[in-house]
């Protein structure tokens, strides 16, 4: 009786099982980590500074969820840290300035947040312009714009809106903190976008074969643009996140946030040449760094050495993820 | 075979990250400034000490009036290289200096560059301010070491230099206008010991280690707190680049580290304003003593409710003025004492409301 060979597993599968042990790697260097530092920190393994971590994760957690879709596309996206001061600026000169109610002031921050992708995504789909050095350019424009409208003065949010930062402070849930929900809700927003809608759909073959998308009748720059916003609308949340933690908006900070978001996506398994990624990598790997800062700030560890491990364990994880590549091909 | 190969790479990369911490997690290591400061605290004890008896009210601006006419700076321009524009105590400085140069009928240009890590970015600034050849420069830097070069530049095309807030390790600029921030640094510290009782673990957050306003207050404070309280504790300083978010998540993780910490010191606005968030975040407030510096509408607030104990306020708005003064001196020909310390003040709850405090904050 003949049977017949297995069929070779399929581009897609391969792709996912690949994904699936860039998750694990992540994950178990997550849970390495923390075991590592509970043993030998002392003071580490407590509720208080678990919940620190969660915390400090909000803000990368949500920039990074909205870069992953970028990347996917084969894209980047450098202006996520100014542009979230833009949009939390916007947010403050709504709410406060203006006065207007709270739930205007988060519309104007998601709207500027639009706002910003839509103009990455025009630059880079019509005007052909590298993600690169659009997004690059953006974060200038956000940067100046940022301190343009707020007279390069903080907007504090205390006297207007007393009740801002208190909401995301309150522990509703299982004692975590509201900022964490928020994080972990738009997360869930992001994981069913891109994996149960055809946003998801166009996202991925972006990344993977742009112009056999285009040809198989895709309206590709217009999806692409439609990317970009939604990163976009992710930044605006991050904006608002992070205003909460200040119960102000700063228009000093945001440049650098950035780099730390990126790295939280390709820790994850997020490809930068496009293709691959998921939001539960993106994550983790958020989770990662902070992890291993706040893990290195509790043990005690002078500032710079902080900065060289982490940049060797974001070194470490895009050399894996090359490995994982090469090795597949 | 291809998973075991991955899975030894990434155990091999976390253990070196782990092992690295592991060498590194004695709090008893000297902090990341030791070799800077190694020769700073000696002299920074005895200044200290010297000014210790100064008053705890504030330090004392020295005798230096400006002048009443420009003279031949007449419609001249002066450069005003700043560390940047960001926070609200360069706002103040950038208005002493245009309405004084408005006063004196001279023309002042101020920029800085957008974060104070990019002391590159200040230095190309400097470098088209001295090819506009103004009258005069004034320059506060961000790396005191940086600008040799540019400062000779300066000096070769005969544009004479003014130092402001953080000095510059040269002797090509004819004076610093700045706070003395180490003896302002000691009043922090004398204020602190008092309020925990001169015993006890304190945490510092800092904003950066390479500009004389970050070492001279850390060493300042440190100092103090090593030459009179020997009962406590200061654990090794940490460094959140005076971003109000990153330090508040170092101060969390100081308190996590040590549960028993009593107080914080933040040596500029976003560095306090950081542990002011952590403390709230925690629930803090009130419990352990927080002393900043500069002032800034959250600091305002968090003083007059008592959440923050105090700080050292400096004067910007004289910085401002008086860069431009002795800038319009040295076009003048004048010869200008080193330094010109534009004094310092402490204010909490008791005072914040006084007429000379509130001349000198900012919001």
């Amino acid at each position: 009786m003949q049977s017949t060979p297995a069929p070779a597993p399929s581009r897609a599968q391969s792709i996912m099982k690949g994904e699936s042990i860039q998750r694990l790697l992540a994950l178990g260097a997550l849970v390495i980590l923390l075991v590592f530092f509970s043993i030998t920190v002392p003071h580490f393994a407590s509720t208080n500074n678990y919940i620190d971590i969660l915390t400090a994760t909000a803000v990368n957690g949500v920039l990074a969820t909205g870069v992953t879709f970028v990347i996917i596309t084969g894209g980047i996206d450098l202006s996520l840290g100014t542009a979230m001061t833009f949009t939390s600026v916007a947010m403050g000169l709504v709410s406060v300035n203006l006065g207007l109610p709270l739930p205007i002031g988060l519309l104007a921050a998601f709207a500027a947040g639009a706002l910003v992708g839509l103009t990455n995504g025009f630059l880079i789909a019509k005007l052909k312009l590298p993600p690169f050095i659009a997004t690059l350019g953006m974060l200038y424009v956000t940067l100046g714009m940022a301190q343009v409208l707020s007279d390069v003065h903080p907007i504090y949010f205390e006297a207007v809106q007393p009740s801002f930062q208190q909401f995301f402070m309150d522990k509703m849930v299982f004692g975590i903190p509201n900022i964490v929900w928020v994080m972990l809700g738009g997360a869930t927003v992001a994981w069913i976008l891109l994996n149960r809608t055809i946003l998801g759909r166009y996202t991925f073959a972006l990344g993977s074969n742009e112009e056999a998308t285009r040809l198989s009748g895709v309206n590709t720059d217009r999806w692409k643009i439609i990317v970009y916003i939604v990163d976009g609308l992710f930044v605006g949340l991050a904006g608002i996140v992070i205003a909460s933690r200040m119960n102000s908006a700063q228009p000093g900070l945001g440049m650098g946030y950035e780099l730390d978001a990126i790295a939280a996506a390709v820790i994850g398994g997020t490809s930068l040449s496009g293709g691959e990624g998921s939001i539960v990598g993106t994550i983790i790997g958020a989770f990662l760094i902070s992890t291993l800062r706040i893990g290195l700030s509790v043990a005690g560890v002078p500032d710079q050495w902080k900065s060289v491990i982490t940049g060797l364990v974001v070194i470490g994880a895009v050399y894996l993820d090359i490995m994982r590549r090469r090795s597949r091909a | 075979m291809k998973l075991t190969r991955l899975t030894s790479l990434a155990a091999g990369s976390m253990a070196l990250a782990l092992v690295a911490s592991a060498c590194s997690s004695s709090a008893t290591t000297a902090p990341a400034g030791a070799p800077a400061s190694a020769a700073a605290p000696a002299s920074a004890a005895a200044s200290a000490a010297a000014s210790a008896a100064a008053s705890a009210a504030g330090g004392a601006a020295s005798a230096y009036t400006g002048p009443t006419d420009a003279g031949t700076a007449k419609g001249k321009t002066i450069a005003i290289i700043s560390k940047g524009e960001q926070h609200q105590f360069w706002q103040a400085v950038k208005k002493g200096a245009l309405d004084e140069a408005a006063k004196l009928g001279v023309t002042a240009t101020y920029q800085g560059p957008a974060t104070e890590s990019e002391i590159d970015k200040q230095l190309t600034m400097l470098q088209t301010a001295l090819s506009n050849n103004p009258a005069a420069v004034c320059f506060a830097a961000l790396d005191s070491k940086a600008a040799g070069a540019l400062l000779q530049q300066a000096k070769d095309a005969n544009i004479p230099v003014i130092g402001f807030d953080s000095g510059v390790d040269s002797t090509i600029p004819v004076t610093t206008v700045a706070t003395d921030n180490t003896a302002a640094a000691a009043v922090a510290a004398d204020h602190m010991a008092s309020l925990i009782g001169n015993a006890g673990t304190v945490g510092v957050v800092v904003h950066d280690q390479t500009s004389q306003t970050g070492i001279t207050r850390r060493d300042g404070f440190l100092a103090q707190m090593a030459a009179k309280y020997p009962n406590i504790k200061v654990l090794p300083p940490q460094y959140g680049a005076g971003d109000a978010v990153k330090s508040a998540d170092i101060a969390k993780a100081m308190m996590t580290a040590n549960p028993d910490l009593k107080g914080f010191f933040g040596a500029n606005e976003g560095s306090i304003k950081g542990v002011l968030n952590a403390l709230k975040e925690t629930g803090n407030e009130g419990k352990i003593v927080a002393i900043g510096y500069d002032s800034g509408q959250q600091q305002i607030d968090a003083i007059t409710s008592g959440v923050e104990a105090g700080a050292i306020t400096q004067n910007p708005i004289g910085i401002g003025a008086k860069c431009v003064d002795a800038a319009i001196d040295a076009i003048n020909g004048k010869t200008l004492p080193k330094t010109i310390d534009t004094g310092f003040s402490w204010f909490d709850k008791t005072n914040i409301n006084n007429p000379e405090i509130q001349a000198v904050l900012y919001k």
